[in-house]
């Protein structure tokens, strides 16, 4: 479904992402792992057009869209959340939904009707909320929420695309682990046609979530797998666990 | 049903009940009109209100909806100001209605030619490109003196009868305060309508996280483009009126003194809210008023004093700050 082909990325001498030959399936669940630095977010900013490569192409269902502005990738289904929090802030939890509900069905820059009056907007924003147990805050300002439930809104957003690939960015990160498997039981009930690829440095969710796994260090693919495969593999261990692994 | 659901229904409600008007919205209207009846000696200074109003509307548009920082918005009000004047003295064309819809033109027009190039930036630099755009446009018409009077601008322009009828009388400016008040109340409710519509939420939107408007598939530039030419029409229907009510136009029209002046209006009044046009406005030409009568030369003094204390204790403005006491009590008496 979505496939990268020799992608790379340098800024200056520094580079970022080396000859990355990533595919991700319709209906994955996949998760990108790595240390720190590894060029995680880089790759995910090269696949949603924040970036431009410095070579390589990407690839949805077949169709080179290594030149497509960020919005066009989006209106083709590819939707994303942030590793640090992007939201309206100043805005309330359904406000945000509805905004990003607005733009995937076409209406985000009509001018004349209310967008009170369009009760599917709302309808959808809605049920997105309930989905993910926002409820209660739903006519809160989001800047008024603990950083936990803003990561939720993150994702609400960005389920409100209806995306066929979804990337979500360390989605857990700041979600109390007691709360995380709010995060798993809206991505179980997710359409299965649509592929998930997961960043994320907590490895149980990981481990629970994916069912292919890819490491990336330095830029480069070291890996990848089912989680078994990963697991056992000597060269992941290494990267993870340091030299104490190999004495 | 379960709290949750009932906290996500009201939220939704609040949502769709948003955009009605409330009883209270007819009260400027209400006063607007018992200003005619009640104070007939002070009409002139009431339409540089209404005037006022319509302009800082225009900038709130832009600046408080859609986050576009710019000290230059006297560009469009000396565009449609400078527009009405030539035609009345070039063509003779000084038929009021149409002379404001020219005027809305031209300043969306140029709104249009420099949004597309200045909206490309941010920050520090839109600021400066929105200034340097006013100061092209003043330098224009300071040395096209054959077609707009240069430093002495057009003085003594005089306007047709409004609709056939009404004529403009120049010692009492009932027509004008009126046609004014007509001019703003039909400006005002295409701009409610912008705010409350699928438009206006996305430039919120835009206002409050441009990264995160890209991730949401939304065209940003085009809206933002949107709402720079519609904000230049309405500050250049706003020029228009200033030149038809006072009979000339001068560089004055294109000044940063003006550009700022509507920027304090807003920053008094309360910014992206809608009303804080209207209650800046009248607060500062009132300040201005009182003040260079009691202090002929130091009224400024007064004005930066009430804009530290604005900006100290009320930082959304007047209005902002009745909001965050109404949610106070609010708060208190749940």
């Amino acid at each position: 479904m979505l496939e990268t082909r020799g992608l790379c990325k340098s800024f200056g001498a520094l580079e970022v992402a080396r000859e990355v030959d990533f595919r991700l399936e319709r209906g994955a669940r996949h998760a990108l792992i790595g240390p720190n630095g590894a060029g995680k977010t880089t790759f995910v900013n090269l696949l949603t057009g924040v970036l431009v490569p410095s070579r390589g192409t990407v690839l949805l269902e077949g169709e080179d869209v290594t030149a497509l502005p960020q919005a066009r990738r989006v209106k083709r289904g590819i939707a994303r959340t942030f590793q640090i929090n992007q939201l309206f802030r100043g805005l309330t939890v359904q406000e945000n939904v509805c905004i990003a509900v607005s733009e995937r069905l076409g209406v985000g820059g009509a001018m004349l009707r209310p967008a009170g009056a369009r009760a599917e907007v709302i309808a959808e924003a809605s049920r997105l909320i309930d989905m993910l147990k926002l409820g209660p805050e739903a006519g809160r300002r989001v800047a008024e929420l603990p950083y936990g439930r803003q990561r939720l809104v993150e994702i609400a957003i960005a389920l409100g695309l209806d995306p066929r690939v979804l990337l979500l960015d360390e989605p857990a990160a700041g979600i109390p682990s007691a709360e995380s498997h709010i995060l798993l039981d809206a991505i179980a009930t997710l359409p299965k046609d649509i592929a998930v690829l997961i960043i994320e440095h907590d490895m149980d969710l990981v481990f629970r979530f994916a069912e292919r796994i890819t490491v990336l260090v330095g830029g480069a693919i070291l890996a990848e797998g089912t989680p078994a495969e990963i697991g056992a593999n000597r060269e992941v261990r290494s990267v993870y666990l340091g030299s104490a692994l190999d004495a | 049903m379960s709290a949750q659901r009932k906290a996500g229904v009201s939220a939704a409600t609040d949502l769709v009940r948003r955009h009605r008007f409330r009883p209270w919205e007819l009260l400027p209207w209400i006063a607007g009109i018992a200003v005619f009846f009640a104070f007939p000696n002070y009409l002139a200074f009431g339409t540089q209100v209404l005037i006022t109003i319509l302009f800082a509307l225009s900038l709130d548009l832009v600046l408080g909806y859609a986050g576009i920082v710019t000290l230059g918005h006297a560009a469009f009000f000396g565009a449609g100001a400078y527009t009405v004047g030539m035609l009345a003295m070039h063509w003779g064309w000084n038929e009021p209605i149409s002379g404001l819809l020219a005027g809305a033109l031209v300043a969306g027009l140029i709104g249009f030619v420099s949004g597309l190039v200045l909206l490309r930036t941010h920050g520090l630099a839109l600021l400066m490109l929105t200034l340097c755009t006013m100061a092209l446009l003043e330098q224009a018409a300071n040395m096209g003196a054959a077609w707009t009077g240069g430093f002495d601008g057009m003085p003594g322009l005089s306007f047709g009868k409004l609709l056939g009828l009404f004529g403009f009388d120049v010692l009492y400016f009932r027509s004008q305060y009126l046609y004014a008040l007509a001019v703003l109340l039909a400006c005002f409710l295409l701009v409610r309508t912008l705010v409350y519509s699928s438009f206006g939420q996305s430039l919120t939107g835009i206002r409050e996280n441009l990264l995160r408007m890209h991730a949401v598939g939304a065209p940003v530039r085009s809206r933002q483009v949107l709402v720079y030419v519609v904000s230049a029409a309405l500050a250049g229907v706003a020029g228009a009126l200033f030149t038809q009510a006072n009979g000339y136009a001068n560089l004055a029209v294109l000044g940063l003194e003006r550009s700022a002046g509507v920027l304090i209006v807003l920053i008094l009044g309360g910014y992206g809210r809608l009303y804080g046009a209207f209650v800046g406005a009248i607060l500062y030409m009132v300040l201005e008023h009182t003040l260079a009568k009691a202090y002929p030369t130091a009224w400024q003094l007064g004005l930066g004093l009430a804009l530290i204390a604005v900006s100290l204790f009320a930082r959304n403005g007047v209005i902002g700050m009745f909001d965050s006491l109404r949610r106070r009590f609010a708060g208190a008496a749940r």
